[in-house]
């Protein structure tokens, strides 16, 4: 259970770094929701059922549509 | 792995920080600002967590006992989620008006404060 | 300050911040032990108020002023976006976003996943106080589920389904209807957000007092909150451009 623990954990450092590294923000929204999904799974491994609810729906969908629907908006702007 | 967790939640927390010094795009740093958010997530939970034990939630399986992660962390890191979740959108919203009224979003080239 | 100099700064502040962390790190309990004292208060408190998810306990029956603050908060950043992303003097709203029909395969998975989505955020709030769920989590799962109709391709019906005055109206009743069991508990004990219904027993559907009561109400808040947000952001991309017709 710790070894899953310590690889979730090594996951989610490394969708972080993915994540920031991305300079493309239309990238970045598609690693973000990744990121979610990882987080998810980190939290259920700690026993926090209730938190990986939560960010199931917020991380992996509800941030990633806003960021894409901003991106196209200024975009569409200039 | 007695800090690990602890050390993971810490780089998060200082990688969003660099994301935003580095970022050359205001989308790009309120990413990196979720990212440093989910750091402190990790923190709570990690702080919480006891090895071997259940979730603090009892059923007809488990029957109310005190061998159950802390559930007082798990309360905040949860409607904080939510919540941090719409001042990202607020965020967003104030870059898409950055983004109409002076054409551009990059953070260098936005320095004066003017009309 | 020049790009060099400000990533010097950066990495000073960066390895102090570090260090620091680190030897606060080395002093904390470590990972997984067994000293939680606010477990030891909280779970008999949870246990002895009938509810048996004690997360829910925790938000909405022992700290619940933590969470009318959150409440508050998300109340506050929706009226902001509301108000950021309105059309400006010399912008026009238009009537028709144009059509574009997805694979056959992505429409039917949004007709059958909605009505399904939409009883799963359902059955999370109402079941908050009994099964890990309450009224964050199960609000954001409707708030979601509505847009699967938009990834159906049919913005236009998802339109119809959420009239915005009334979605309006439902965030504010459910932020309202939090503050008014609060003062509830005034009037029956004394205590604001005071614990006044019967505790009913142990994991059943009606139980933990004013719980359930309160996870409709946080449910109703943010999944009307989430579906504001996301229609103002909806509209600034596909209805709202500068006045004059050019896209």
């Amino acid at each position: 259970m710790t070894v899953l623990i310590a690889i979730a954990l090594t996951l989610v450092l490394a969708g972080g770094v993915a994540v920031v590294f991305s300079d493309d923000p239309q990238r970045q929204a598609v690693t973000l929701s990744v990121y979610g999904l990882l987080m998810t799974v980190l939290f259920f491994l700690l026993a926090a059922p209730d938190v990986a609810l939560s960010q199931l729906g917020v991380g992996m969908v509800l941030v990633p549509l806003m960021v894409m629907l901003t991106i196209r908006k200024i975009r569409g702007h200039r | 792995m007695t800090i690990y967790a602890y050390c993971v939640a810490g780089a998060l927390v200082l990688l969003g920080g660099i994301g935003i010094a580095r970022s050359r795009n205001l989308v790009h740093a309120i990413v990196c600002l979720s990212i440093a958010q989910s750091g402190t997530y990790v923190l709570l939970l990690a702080i919480g967590y006891q090895k071997g034990a259940l979730a603090p939630v009892f059923g007809s399986t488990s029957k109310p006992n005190n061998h159950v992660v802390d559930p007082v962390v798990q309360a905040m890191t949860l409607t904080d989620i939510v919540v941090s979740a719409t001042i990202t959108a607020l965020l967003l919203a104030i870059a898409i008006q950055i983004g109409k009224q002076h054409g551009t979003v990059d953070p260098d080239e936005l320095s004066s404060l003017e009309g | 300050m020049s790009r060099a100099l400000r990533f010097w700064v950066l990495g000073v502040g960066v390895a102090c911040f570090g260090t620091i962390l680190v030897l606060a790190f080395l002093a904390m309990p470590h990972f997984g032990t067994s000293h939680h004292p606010y477990r030891d208060l909280a779970v008999p408190a949870s246990v002895a108020h009938g509810s048996a998810n004690v997360i829910s306990s925790v938000n909405f029956d022992q700290r619940g002023i933590d969470t009318l603050g959150e409440e508050t908060i998300l109340f506050g950043s929706v009226i902001a976006v509301a108000a950021l992303l309105r059309p400006a003097e010399n912008e026009e709203k238009k009537e028709d976003p144009g059509r574009r029909v997805p694979f056959q395969a992505t429409r039917m998975f949004g007709y059958v996943l909605m009505p399904v989505t939409l009883i799963i955020g359902i059955d999370l709030v109402v079941h908050g106080q009994v099964t890990p769920g309450g009224g964050f989590q199960g609000g954001v799962v409707l708030a979601t589920g509505l847009h699967l109709l938009y990834v159906a391709g049919q913005y236009r019906s998802m339109e119809k389904l959420r009239p915005m005055p009334l979605v309006e109206v439902s965030e504010a009743a459910g932020t309202a209807a939090f503050a008014a069991l609060g003062f509830a508990g005034i009037g029956v004990t004394g205590a604001f957000l005071a614990n006044i219904l019967p505790f009913g027993s142990f994991g059943q559907l009606l139980s933990a007092g004013t719980v359930p009561l309160f996870n409709v109400g946080v449910g109703l808040a943010v999944a009307s909150g989430c579906v504001v947000l996301l229609a103002k952001f909806f509209e600034q991309v596909f209805l709202v451009e500068k006045a004059g017709g050019d896209t």
